[in-house]
């Protein structure tokens, strides 16, 4: 059908994940376009209809209250925000006001509460105190989890989708995230996140093609409306002409025959020119991922992301639950290794139950490994299940967030206690275990010659060590052109810490974004990196550039880019270098 | 409705670093539970339900701002005298 009274309208944001498809828009949107039945209550039922949502709320709140009770003491401190939350499902304004809005206006309990909330929520975007707009995630989940017992046990939005999509949202959280199902979603929209925000970290995983940080994207996209998404170059195009469609359908044919070209090679060995080999692993979240680690021709997992078992529940995860999930991933993915890293809540991925809502900066707050140590049987319990899956296949233990050399030896001391438990228990596990660090804060990178006398291995972890050194939230528009994975200051660290880990025999990855885009292998291969990992969708198209490359030319190159100044000069350098094999890959100069 | 200072009411000062935050909102809230008729939070000539933690967190209360505090009923003294000593001791934070 041709629509002749609207306009093609290309939008430009931020290419996250590669890829190209066209569909129907599906707006989630924090005003809940998500669907709720509205319907007139007569006036025989109303008290009953009242009853209901009187119910529904005492089952949240016991719910909540159960929480509260199974929560260890030692872990209380964090919990004040559940005990808030229990005050507000009776708060005046949503309990009473929601009963007021079924008698009035007679209708179910359903379209009252998102009535209210809604009210409410629009109180809250007027006030001029980002904290306080900021507790309206508080009321939100304590409306969301009344619905969800008006609706019965429904899941959120998103899992409920009927038919294959184009997500478009504001901001996606986790929880959402998680929620995505393949066969329901076909490429995703966000106004907020870039590159290396949560969301666009999920796309990639899961290969939907992604254009992150699209400003009004909720606004210009209506539900229904016919978009394409070229996650490749960052375009999204809303009522497309004809002429436009085929051009991009004929793309999507281009871009799928050269992704099959480049898997196929993908279980060669990443050997370079000169005869060195790199071991080139993937980074997972969830245990289901190993199976495309294993596709996309993985040397192991270089980074095991563990938050997700405790983000997906209500409560903190049983060691059994938790072991089961790396036992899995150790079988499947043997005889290569994995490396685990240990519980990293952080500022982008609070755990409701146990965050600490008053961290201002969270970022440079309790975190990783600050967290942990804070609340040894949290960690205990995740390193006996760490321990116990060691004894199914090689296993790592990676550290996250260290900044100084005490927590290495506070969180080995822990690991110890683990390790005496279960051998008290008699449970098998490798007491050999290998532990490693992020080098993901600057310290860390600084006092490296220290570190390395306690540790096994270094992981740098680019994402954050890039923040924390250039002082830039990666997910901030304003600043995010400032984010730089070459940037000399950042080649420099890496350098340091390569040339010590070399000189103490300590073994190196390189795990974060940075490892995943061919632009920058080059330089890490000259900078005498020779493990990388990313997730695993990048493998094949790195063991490629790998094959082009040698060692003794990188390593003469990196000596040029040493000197260099600047990013901009860092650049051209390579594409003055590297031109052809670049451009083989589909990169062309900036 | 008489806002001025008399045996009905109290002025405050928030001292707590971060003001009438979710937290605060919440044991004011829960006192207020207690009492026989409504207790109220005026700031600016805006009033809020101090039942209400949602009530409360729209007058945006900051370090430094002072409020008052009054009852609608005599008998509710008690629970307004409380309240400003919560509130005076910054609530124990």
């Amino acid at each position: 059908m041709l629509n002749t009274n609207e306009h093609e309208i290309r939008l430009q944001g931020i290419n996250v994940a590669p890829g190209i498809c066209i569909g129907k828009a599906y707006l989630v949107g924090k005003e809940g376009v998500e669907v709720v039945d509205k319907y007139f209550i007569s006036k025989d039922n109303l008290q009953n209809e009242i009853k209901r949502f009187k119910s529904a709320v005492k089952h949240a709140k016991d719910k909540l209250q159960e929480i509260i009770e199974k929560t260890p003491e030692e872990l209380r401190q964090h919990i004040h925000i559940l005990e808030t939350h229990k005050v507000l499902y009776k708060d005046k304004m949503l309990y009473g006001k929601t009963i007021e809005t079924i008698e009035k206006k007679r209708v179910n309990a359903e379209w009252a509460l998102k009535n209210v909330v809604s009210n409410v929520k629009n109180m809250f975007r007027n006030m001029p105190d980002p904290y306080l707009q900021g507790r309206m995630a508080d009321i939100v989940h304590v409306s969301e989890s009344i619905m969800q017992n008006l609706v019965g046990a429904k899941t959120l939005d998103i899992g409920a989708i009927g038919k294959r999509v184009i997500l478009v949202a504001v901001d996606l959280s986790p929880a959402e995230t998680s929620q995505i199902q393949l066969e329901k979603i076909k490429g995703l929209i966000t106004e907020l996140g870039g590159k290396t925000s949560h969301t666009g970290i999920i796309a990639r995983t899961l290969e939907i093609p992604a254009v992150l940080g699209l400003e009004k994207a909720t606004h210009l996209i209506k539900n229904d409306d016919i978009i394409i998404v070229d996650g490749t170059a960052g375009i999204v195009i809303v009522h497309p002409t004809d002429k436009t469609l085929i051009q991009f359908e004929e793309r999507q044919s281009n871009y799928e025959r050269h992704m099959a070209v480049i898997t196929r090679s993908s279980h060669l060995p990443a050997k370079t020119t000169d005869g060195v080999k790199l071991e080139v692993m993937g980074n997972i979240e969830l245990p289901e991922e190993v199976v495309s680690v294993i596709n996309y021709g993985g040397d192991g997992i270089g980074l095991y992301r563990t938050e997700f078992q405790y983000l997906s529940q209500r409560d903190f995860p049983y060691e059994n639950d938790l072991f089961e999930n790396y036992k899995d991933v150790v079988e499947v993915m043997a005889p290569n290794p994995v490396t685990i890293r240990t519980l990293d809540i952080s500022g982008d991925k609070a755990v409701s139950y146990a965050s600490n809502s008053d961290e201002k900066n969270p970022v440079l707050g309790l975190r990783g490994i600050r967290y942990c140590l804070k609340n040894p049987d949290v960690f205990k319990t995740q390193l006996r299940a760490v321990l116990r899956a060691s004894a199914f296949g090689p296993v790592r233990i990676l550290l996250p967030m260290i900044s100084c050399h005490d927590e290495v030896l506070a969180a080995k001391k822990i690991l110890n206690k683990a390790a005496d438990s279960l051998d008290k228990e008699g449970i098998l596990f490798n007491d050999n275990i290998e532990v490693g660090i992020m080098i993901e804060v600057p310290s860390a990178a600084i006092m490296a010659d220290v570190m390395a006398r306690d540790v096994d291995f270094f992981s740098i972890g680019t994402n954050d060590l890039i923040q924390y050194s250039l002082a830039v939230d990666r997910v901030n528009r304003q600043v995010a052109h400032l984010y730089q994975p070459l940037n000399p200051a950042i080649i420099r660290m890496i350098k340091y810490v390569s040339d010590i880990a070399k000189n103490n025999d300590v073994e190196v990855c390189v795990c974060g974004e940075m490892a995943s885009d061919p632009v920058n292998i080059p330089i890490l291969l000259g900078l005498g990196i020779s493990n990388l990992s990313m997730n695993p969708q990048s493998i094949p198209a790195i063991k490629k550039i790998i094959r082009s490359l040698n060692v003794k030319d990188a390593a003469l190159f990196v000596k040029e880019v040493l000197k260099e100044t600047s990013e901009t000069g860092i650049v051209e350098l390579l594409f003055g270098t590297y031109s052809s094999i670049l451009f083989e890959l589909g990169y062309t100069e900036p | 409705m008489n806002n001025s200072e008399n045996e009905f009411s109290r002025r405050v000062t928030i001292t707590n670093d971060l003001g009438l935050h979710a937290r605060s909102a919440a044991m004011i809230a829960k006192l207020v539970q207690n009492a026989k008729s409504n207790v109220w939070l005026i700031k600016d000539g805006k009033k809020a339900d101090a039942s209400s933690i949602i009530d409360i967190l729209s007058l945006v209360c900051p370090k430094g701002s002072t409020i008052t505090l009054t009852i609608d009923n005599q008998s509710d003294l008690g629970i307004l005298n409380d309240l400003v000593r919560l509130i005076e001791s910054g609530f124990g934070e």
